[in-house]
């Protein structure tokens, strides 16, 4: 049996996460992924006003903030037979796709880039030299030799200061950081530029949503922001729009691809075999043909055949999950009793589940997306791919990858960006045309039920409703990261990053780095991703999927 | 003073002119109750602090929206805050190192800067089975609150989980989950809100670096330059209500209007915040003014005493 090293707290996600993986000659052999904490939103819900649920899941997460209350009003409209207007389908694919650009780039620079970017190196940069690096690779705004002179001294003056705070302890000078020290000046200056950059981006949020996090415009029937309707917020939307998709298109995607370049073996490790995408963005009601996200399910990494979702075909397993046993089921009728233990790793080892696809494993998220366009033969998914794939001199197999993933994030962020202009335009029309309306009215019947499939920052999102005398009955949901950190399942078969996880070279099992990259690419977030139980009543939760 | 024309220097290069910064401690002061001679002393506390007070962030059965609240400040921006305002020792959503060496940091932080340190909770403390429900490093977070708070100097529970147990502990409170304070038995100063809006944060911590306390609290701990008047009686559509002009349904004519959400559930009346006032993300818009009602998210357990939100009070 190799070494086993276990990593607990994973930090630089959302939420409490333990991975632990057992080495053997320089490489992981075996993984497990772990979920530390659990909450119950979905038990609280039990009872409660189905209008009030989308601002208690959306406190499932503040880092996927909207996505949560996106998901539930879209699945309590499905539930209660409203369509809302063109106006509020707008706005809200506007405020998701800012939730995309937002989302993408804080995890690229401010939860994935310490990873590969060794901070302390670029204090041995020359600036001079970054700043002519930089002009080659990027077209970013701010720059030159001056500029990176700042930036090293701010971080010099930081280093000297004693107080290393958040960067302290780390795993600087680890010899599997590649980049020459002007790339990681460059990287760390960026770092900074989008640390600014993104509250700006958030903004946009705050224009349609009232704040960021925790928008609070989203109801069922629509959206309540009609008073901002004006010529001054749309284009403070646009220009906070343009502004992020600039540092999208002329930063973020050149500083990626500058540390792909560096990083090329990364394209043959980390790689998950079956994926998964609901799709989303719809341009009508027609849904999922309208979708400009499509869905699909690609086994085997034959993304030749891309399968429709057939949502019947999801279960949940609970055998190597803190709950007693049971067979996999549909989450629709899940039985759920919880059993809080030890954490074994030949037994019981995490508060997630482990949801399967036909009884596979499948990854969600970018990657997931990106690989189900590309087999679709996406226009301007294709086109990015393919010019990022012809620019590094990779094969399309090194999409299935940590790389692959971690690139395939921002390839989907300028696809996704460039979608929003037709969106603004598409609601200024509208208003232009006299159309202002934000809301349908709707009754709440005394039963229903309803369900919303979406594809958020993250990765496959479903949430599921029954109402009964006007209150919920029943609120389950399966989230990105249940999928993707999920736990083995009845079968002994690996969740995605347990898998992704094998086969990664190991230099020092004291300061596991390579570890992190893999399971950031994944951008864990762990409160979204637990389940509920109440161990007392240990009660059966039962809906079914109309 | 020298470290004040690099500081403003520096503001410069970023494309933020000495108005602007001048302008925000401004507001800053005037959100905190102080005076305005103290404008330039705010000012100080962000050019030239002589050692950075160590912070100690935990996070706990929370979502991180209070650290991506305070990812938008913007004045400081939060690279500042954090590399120029504080030393953020521990921060897991931040720091670099993961694993035994993040626990490392946590424990050499708390021995180093002991009676010292901020501690700021995010997230309320599990209590059942033992604390059972969340785990770092393989200790609950009731035994590392019980651990690490009591060595701090004082203890900030940011948002509404760590002041008052927010979300999971609305019932049937599954987890047992409570707010720190009532975990430990201590006092502490909470900044509730789901998320809180940065500015408060900003506005207790200035205020301790300022005068060396924290400020002035009401009865629930919150600090009163911030929740000392209702959401109402701030309210910019107070007149509506006065003359009893409502919305009655939400994208109405009524609604377009700016009427008041009295009727739609509204819960300002009963909900000591400043957001009319400070508003959010660098003062773009707050609930009300995107036509939703206010939930009363910075009061102890609006999940429950508030809602149903769209019921009128």
């Amino acid at each position: 049996m190799g070494n086993r090293i276990t990593i607990d707290p994973i930090t630089r996600i959302e939420g409490h996460l333990r991975i632990e993986v057992e080495i053997e000659g320089g490489k992981v052999k075996d993984a497990w992924s772990s979920g530390q904490m659990f909450r119950g939103i979905e038990l609280i819900l039990q009872g409660r006003d189905p209008r009030d649920a989308h601002h208690f899941v959306q406190r499932s997460c503040g880092v996927c903030t909207y996505t949560h209350a996106l998901a539930s009003v879209r699945a309590v409209e499905n539930a209660v037979g409203v369509t809302i207007p063109p106006n509020a389908r707008l706005i809200r694919n506007l405020l998701h796709g800012a939730q995309f650009q937002h989302d993408h780039l804080v995890h690229f620079y401010h939860l994935h880039a310490l990873d590969w970017v060794d901070i302390v190196s670029a204090l041995k940069a020359d600036p001079a030299k970054t700043a002519v690096l930089a002009d080659t690779v990027s077209s970013a705004s701010v720059g030159g030799a001056v500029y990176y002179k700042a930036v090293q001294q701010r971080l010099q003056t930081f280093v000297d200061s004693g107080q290393l705070g958040p960067f302290s302890n780390a795993y600087w000078g680890h010899e599997a950081y590649k980049l020459p020290p002007e790339a990681n000046l460059m990287a760390a200056g960026h770092y900074l530029e989008a640390l600014k950059l993104q509250a700006r981006t958030a903004r946009m949020h705050a224009i349609f949503g009232g704040k960021n996090p925790h928008l609070q415009s989203l109801v069922v029937g629509g959206v309540t922001c009609v008073a901002d309707l004006t010529p001054d917020r749309i284009v403070e939307f646009l220009y906070l729009w343009k502004e992020s998709q600039e540092f999208i298109k002329n930063v973020y995607i050149p500083d990626l691809l500058t540390v792909a370049s560096f990083y090329k073996d990364w394209g043959a490790i980390g790689g998950a075999t079956n994926f998964l995408a609901y799709g989303d963005l719809p341009a009508s009601e027609k849904e999922p043909e309208s979708l400009y996200l499509p869905g699909g399910v690609i086994m085997k990494r034959d993304v030749t055949k891309v399968g429709a979702v057939q949502q019947e075909k999801i279960t949940e397993s609970v055998t190597r999950s803190w709950y007693e046993e049971g067979t996999a089921k549909h989450p629709s009728k899940g039985e759920t009793k919880p059993k809080h233990g030890e954490y074994k790793t030949d037994a019981k080892y995490s508060w997630l589940k482990a949801p399967r696809y036909e009884g596979e494993p499948c990854e969600v998220g970018p990657l997931a997306r990106v690989l189900v366009a590309y087999g679709k033969g996406h226009a301007e998914i294709k086109s990015v791919v393919d010019s990022t794939l012809k620019k590094l001199d990779i094969p399309v197999t090194a999409l299935f990858s940590t790389l692959g993933r971690t690139a395939a994030r921002g390839l989907e962020t300028i696809a996704i960006g460039d979608a929003m202009e037709g969106m603004i335009n598409e609601l200024i029309t509208n208003i232009k045309n006299g159309d202002t309306k934000t809301y349908q009215a709707w009754q709440m019947p005394d039963k229903g039920m309803g369900y919303g499939l979406n594809d958020v920052a993250r990765g496959a999102l479903g949430h599921w409703i029954e109402i009964e005398n006007k209150k919920i009955k029943n609120y389950q949901y399966v989230v990105p990261s249940t999928w993707n950190l999920g736990p083995r399942c009845e079968k002994g078969k690996r969740g995605p990053v347990e898998e992704a996880l094998i086969g990664t070279p190991i230099a020092d099992p004291k300061r596991p780095l390579e570890v992190l990259r893999t399971v950031h690419s994944f951008d864990p977030c762990i409160a979204c991703a637990v389940h509920v139980i109440d161990p007392d009543s240990n009660e059966v939760y039962k809906i079914r999927v109309v | 003073m020298e470290n004040e024309k690099q500081f403003f220097d520096r503001l410069e290069q970023k494309g933020v002119s000495r108005r602007d910064f001048v302008k925000y401690c401004t507001f800053l002061t005037a959100t905190m109750g102080l005076s305005s001679s103290f404008v330039p002393k705010v000012a100080e506390v962000f050019a030239a602090p002589k050692q950075r007070p160590p912070v100690v962030w935990l996070h706990f059965g929370e979502c991180t929206g209070c650290t991506e609240a305070l990812l938008r400040s913007q004045y400081p921006y939060i690279d500042d805050l954090v590399l120029e305002v504080l030393s953020v020792e521990y921060h897991e959503t931040i720091m670099a190192a993961a694993g035994h060496q993040a626990e490392e940091q946590l424990q050499s932080a708390i021995k180093k800067y002991e009676g010292k340190f901020i501690c700021v909770v995010e997230g309320a403390v599990a209590t059942k089975y033992d604390g059972a429900y969340g785990k770092i490093g393989g200790r609950t977070f009731l035994e590392i609150a019980k651990d690490v708070c009591p060595k701090a100097a004082a203890v900030i529970a940011i948002g509404t989980c760590a002041s008052y147990g927010g979300v999971q502990a609305a019932a049937p409170n599954p987890g047992g989950y409570v707010g720190v304070g009532e975990a430990l038995g201590i006092k502490t100063l909470n900044i509730p809100g789901c998320p809180p809006n940065p500015v408060n944060f900003v506005g207790t911590v200035v205020n301790y670096l300022l005068l060396g306390k924290l400020p002035d609290l009401d009865k629930l701990g919150r600090p009163l330059f911030a929740y000392g008047k209702t959401i109402h009686d701030q309210c910019p559509r107070r007149s509506h209500f006065e003359n009893e002009e409502f919305v009655l349904e939400f994208g109405s004519q009524e609604a377009a209007m700016g009427y008041c959400l009295y009727k739609m559930g509204c819960r300002g009346p009963e909900t000591y915040n400043n957001c009319p006032i400070a508003k959010f993300n660098d003062g773009t818009s707050w609930p009300v003014e995107a036509g939703h009602p206010c939930l009363g998210c910075s009061e102890p357990a609006f999940w429950d005493k508030m809602s149903p939100f769209y019921e009128p009070m």
